[in-house]
């Protein structure tokens, strides 16, 4: 047991601190609060549409680099990764901009 | 990719010591190769999905937006709320196994647990109430995307949630360690998926219009 403690302070902290950890919650929560609020008031139109997926891609890269501990793996991965939410989001904005169209 | 990383860091910049970006021979992935396979698959197939609906709503606009009225978005709310507080507590565990604390992590992995089964509890009130009003995967386009994607990610969070068990029996009897980290990264990397994929679907069906 001695030598796994020796092993965790050489091998410093892959997945933050408790510190760094809470203050992603904390600013997820926050997050998630204005996009209810959105919801809540009725709020529509590509600006809105617009700022929840900013919202939403910003709360992702959070999970994705941080939660995941991709921002400390071989950098594809956090490309991978981050790459399919972007594609998503930019297609759901294409889409959302033809319907506007429509 | 470092300066977008960067850009979305700014509140954090004071921990920037810990969030240090490692040198490119530190860099390893935490968790099963395997898992991260499976998880690309998974996001690719959450995203076909996605794109799917949302090409099907720009047709049918003023549809989709007069039948996304009648979602609950409260109960939607507190099921992100839900899913990331149990993110947040299996990185928690995660930290707590990493620095040699098992069976504490064992704790932090139960809390996870209940926010988890809390998400399930509260969209099985969602799906009665839906049923009840007459919803189904018949009932209108709409009505059929809802049910696909929101039960295809509840599947997800019941595997989760199995997931988890298995972790919190590991954890309790102090197998995962500073050297024995594998089982428990896996475990958290599918369920940070699950959450991830959710941040998605509850904009993108219940609020955007």
């Amino acid at each position: 047991m001695q030598s796994s403690t020796r092993t965790a302070v050489a091998h410093a902290s892959a997945h933050g601190t408790p510190e760094r950890a809470a203050t992603i919650w904390a600013i997820l929560i926050a997050a998630t609060m204005v996009t209810w609020t959105i919801g809540e008031r009725g709020e529509a139109g590509p600006a809105v549409a617009a700022l929840l997926f900013a919202i939403a891609f910003a709360k992702g890269s959070l999970i994705i680099l941080d939660y995941m501990a991709l921002r400390r793996a071989p950098r594809m991965w956090a490309g991978l990764v981050l790459g399919w939410m972007g594609l998503v989001c930019a297609l759901i904005g294409i889409a959302y901009w033809k319907g506007l169209a429509a | 990719m470092d300066t977008n990383t960067e850009a979305l860091m700014p509140p954090l910049s004071v921990q920037a010591e810990q969030a240090e970006t490692p040198a490119d021979t530190e860099r390893r992935l935490h968790g099963d190769l395997a898992i991260w396979f499976f998880i690309l698959a998974e996001l690719l197939a959450f995203g076909a999905f996605f794109v799917a609906y949302a090409f099907t709503r720009a047709h049918n606009v003023e549809v989709f937006n007069a039948q996304q009225l009648g979602l609950d978005r409260t109960s939607g709310a507190i099921n992100t709320v839900l899913l990331l507080t149990s993110s947040f507590l299996v990185v928690r565990a995660v930290q707590l196994a990493e620095a040699g604390r098992s069976r504490l992590a064992a704790r932090w992995v139960a809390g996870a647990f209940a926010c988890g089964a809390g998400f399930v509890v509260v969209k099985s009130f969602e799906y009665a109430a839906k049923f009840a009003a007459g919803v189904s995967l018949s009932s209108s386009t709409f009505d059929m995307f809802y049910l696909v994607l929101t039960f295809f990610h509840f599947m997800h969070v019941i595997l989760g949630l199995v997931i988890l068990a298995a972790l919190w029996n590991g954890a309790r009897q102090g197998r995962y360690r500073p050297d024995n980290m594998n089982g428990i990264e896996t475990g958290a990397a599918y369920w940070h998926m699950v959450d991830l994929v959710w941040l998605i679907l509850f904009p993108l069906v219940y609020v955007m219009r």
